[in-house]
């Protein structure tokens, strides 16, 4: 399942949390991606809607590898400039599989998962139509 | 009856119709200019799965979710 936070991602312990609970499982390596709000534009922020259905569906393939181990967290709601959104590890035996599912799922997250991103801006929150992908099958209904 | 819910940045509350068929749906959704817009981008899931399919028939208590361009992380 994917872990859900209110806001930023509380990083180290997350992180710390992962590393304890598998640091025995016979993986040699554990290779995390931390994702930070940057300040561009001027934005106070970020802010998020996520489908929590869709969401958990789309990561079982992601949570079924034979040969590796992956946690993801994101938040809903608004995240400030520098606190995390996106928070993930891959755990694998060996660092060069681990390299190749962190740059795979990242990119297939990143095009797939039901999550809608916001600009924080004094205050309100603005659609972030530039960044947006549409999803496989849009306009099906056009 | 079905139920089409609009997510993200959509902001219409959630809607039940009677129709049978994704194409009948996407006859009443039409008629909304502002929804016009949303449904050229967006993709279309019953049940929690996206759906490729115009002539995919729909069963009473189907649920419907229209999704809009994403962004993760």
């Amino acid at each position: 399942m994917v872990e859900i936070f209110k806001g930023g991602i509380p990083v180290i312990d997350t992180l710390d949390r992962w590393y304890e609970e598998f640091k025995l499982e016979g993986y040699g390596a554990m290779i995390p991606f931390i994702g930070i709000v940057r300040p561009d534009n001027e934005i106070e922020g970020l802010s998020f809607d996520l489908y929590l259905p869709m969401l958990n569906e789309w990561f079982k393939k992601w949570d079924n590898l034979d040969d590796a181990k992956i946690m993801m967290a994101h938040s809903f709601g608004d995240v400030m400039v520098g606190e995390t959104s996106f928070l993930c590890a891959v755990f694998t035996k060996h660092r060069s599989e681990g390299f190749k599912y962190l740059e795979e799922f990242v990119e297939d997250f990143k095009a797939n998962a039901p999550i809608w991103k916001y600009d924080l801006i004094r205050g309100k929150r603005v659609f972030a139509k530039d960044r947006a992908k549409q999803l496989k099958g849009a306009g099906l209904l056009s | 009856m079905i139920v089409v819910e609009f997510l993200g940045p959509i902001k219409k509350e959630s809607i039940e119709v009677d129709v049978s068929s994704i194409k009948e749906l996407k006859e009443i959704l039409n008629k909304d200019d502002e929804l016009k817009n949303w449904l050229k981008v967006s993709a279309v899931a019953v049940n929690d799965k996206i759906i490729n399919d115009i002539n995919y028939k729909l069963n009473d208590g189907d649920r419907v979710a229209i999704l809009p361009p994403v962004c993760g992380g």
